[in-house]
């Protein structure tokens, strides 16, 4: 009994001194991301392999959400004959919670790993040292124009992610079920509130890529310095940004939509 | 500290954890301008001097004077400015494998200098010619030899001109012509340069025809020291199984475990 308390005090104070250094860790990264802007061309070659190579898979997935949601809205809509509301019911999903969380997880796959294994294959192979011992800060010249790169690119891609959305269930809704144009795009126009639903949308994915690219950045960099290390990181980053982004979801939906 | 000293390992010992210790009361003097080996067995922890003397690690104890200054009581930027007077060569080159060959030699000068883009392209092919690899200077780490790779990483060390040089098993692995040809250019470098040049290396041969003074080290402690001449003649039976390369003597073929007989149930 003793022991079990025993064990459960080292374990709280294990938990609660990695979660300090965690914190230690974001605050460096965040004071050296903003000197970091004085490098603009760093974050530009990122913002590249962040945001322009994660196009492909968030459009194509934005699209088939898109798709199912127009079916499953209209089959939805159409049982209380309000099926002329398909466009503001996907709209206003996929701006409030489908594009910043649908994003979030893809981009934690997609890219949260590949820097984490960037990461941590550069300190497998001694390239952090080699920087380090020529005097120069792996946190500072690696790490933060990604992070920032990443903060730029997440909210950038979640509303590329809702716009691409809109127009899937526009395709499917409108050209292909047959509901009213007019209506699909005009209830859309009148129920969506830029501040609260869009600009809501805009900070919750702009929390989602501090998130994502902090987990994944800080995983990378504290990977042990083996091909299992680097393994078992990258499986971390996606298993911890998609868990966090969840809950966090939750939470900000309830703070920002009321409820909580 | 006399003047002709330029950087001394004191009283220095280290471990991961506090009951074992890795480094065990290390002292080493390396004069201005020699070239100077640290050779032992694998894991005998030579590459931790290397990494304690870049305060890559905090020893438990002792100090690693640069010229008069512990750098392990420097602050973050004085330990900055301390490294960019230390060139290092890292056991597989640590090339960073997103730039070319040319981008890599020309990363310091980027980092620590402001020196216009033709200057810079100047200094690279420079330190590239010396290593023989201007020709390579658009290749990617990943298109080049092992050898080669290991040249580029000498050429990036030297890009900054540093006072101290350190070379972390610049032999291994490496066909005969490739090794000759690096012995060849740390010999070299270290003239030209006039650079303090630390040498950690198991290679005896090769190593004995180039440096000016060695130290032997076992299980974490100085064993001997001495020129290649007084070393070799050596009678320290723990020197001597190194220099000779037998398999069994003060250092043991065999981990420590139970006998053979008992463990079998003999």
């Amino acid at each position: 009994m003793i022991d079990d308390i025993a064990r459960l005090g080292a374990w709280a104070l294990a938990r609660l001194g990695g979660l300090g250094f965690g914190l230690r860790f974001l605050l460096r990264l965040t004071w050296l991301s903003i000197l970091s802007l004085g490098r603009p061309r760093l974050i530009i070659e990122q913002l590249y392999f962040i945001g322009n190579r994660s196009l492909s898979i968030i459009t194509i997935s934005g699209l088939f959400v898109g798709f199912v949601l127009g079916l499953q809205g209209y089959y939805t809509l159409e049982r209380y004959g309000s099926s002329e509301a398909l466009g503001l019911l996907v709209a206003l999903s996929l701006s409030r919670e489908l594009g910043p969380v649908v994003t979030a997880l893809l981009f934690a796959g997609r890219a949260g790993t590949s820097l984490t294994a960037g990461i941590g294959l550069m300190k497998a192979g001694e390239q952090l040292a080699a920087m380090e011992m020529m005097g120069v800060d792996p946190v500072a010249r690696v790490l933060a124009p990604r992070f920032v790169a990443a903060l730029i690119a997440m909210p950038l891609l979640a509303a590329m992610f809702s716009a691409v959305g809109v127009i899937g269930s526009w395709i499917v809704g409108v050209q292909i079920i047959g509901v009213d144009p007019g209506s699909f795009w005009s209830q859309m126009q009148a129920g969506v509130d830029i501040r609260n639903d869009i600009g809501n949308g805009v900070v919750k994915s702009m929390i989602f890529g501090v998130i994502c690219a902090f987990i994944a950045l800080f995983v990378g960099n504290e990977a042990t310095a083996t091909p299992e290390g680097v393994s078992r990181a990258t499986t971390d980053t996606v298993v911890a940004s998609s868990l966090v982004v969840l809950g966090f979801d939750f939470v900000l939906t309830g703070l920002m939509f009321g409820g909580l | 500290m006399d003047n002709d000293t330029f950087l001394a390992v004191e009283s220095l010992s280290f471990g991961y954890t506090a009951d074992r210790l890795i480094l065990k009361n290390i002292n080493m003097r390396f004069r201005r301008g020699s070239l100077v080996a640290l050779m032992g067995g694998s894991g005998c922890g030579k590459t931790t001097v290397l990494r304690a003397i870049g305060a890559q690690v905090r020893p438990s104890r002792g100090r690693v004077m640069l010229e008069g200054v512990d750098v392990h009581g420097l602050d973050r930027a004085g330990l900055a400015a301390a490294r960019r007077r230390m060139g290092m060569l890292f056991q597989h080159g640590a090339l960073f494998t997103d730039l070319n060959i040319y981008e890599n030699v020309a990363f310091p000068l980027r980092e620590h200098t402001d020196l216009p883009g033709p200057m810079i392209r100047d200094l690279v092919l420079m330190k590239l010619h010396a290593v023989g690899l201007r020709g390579a200077s658009r290749l990617m780490p990943s298109e080049i030899s092992g050898g080669m790779a290991r040249r580029v990483a000498l050429a990036r060390s030297i890009a900054l001109d540093p006072p101290l040089l350190m070379y972390d098993e610049p032999f291994a692995g490496l066909d005969p012509i490739s090794l000759g040809t690096i012995a060849h250019l740390i010999r070299n470098l270290n003239a030209a340069l006039g650079a303090t040049t630390m040498l950690v290396t198991h290679d005896v041969a090769e190593t004995f025809r180039i440096v000016d003074y060695a130290y032997v080290m076992a299980a974490g402690e100085v064993i001997g020291e001495g020129t290649p001449e007084e070393l070799m003649a050596s009678t320290d039976p723990r020197v001597t199984q190194f220099l000779e390369g037998r398999s069994d003597g003060p250092v043991p073929f065999h981990y420590p475990a139970v006998p053979i007989a008992q463990e079998l149930g003999l």
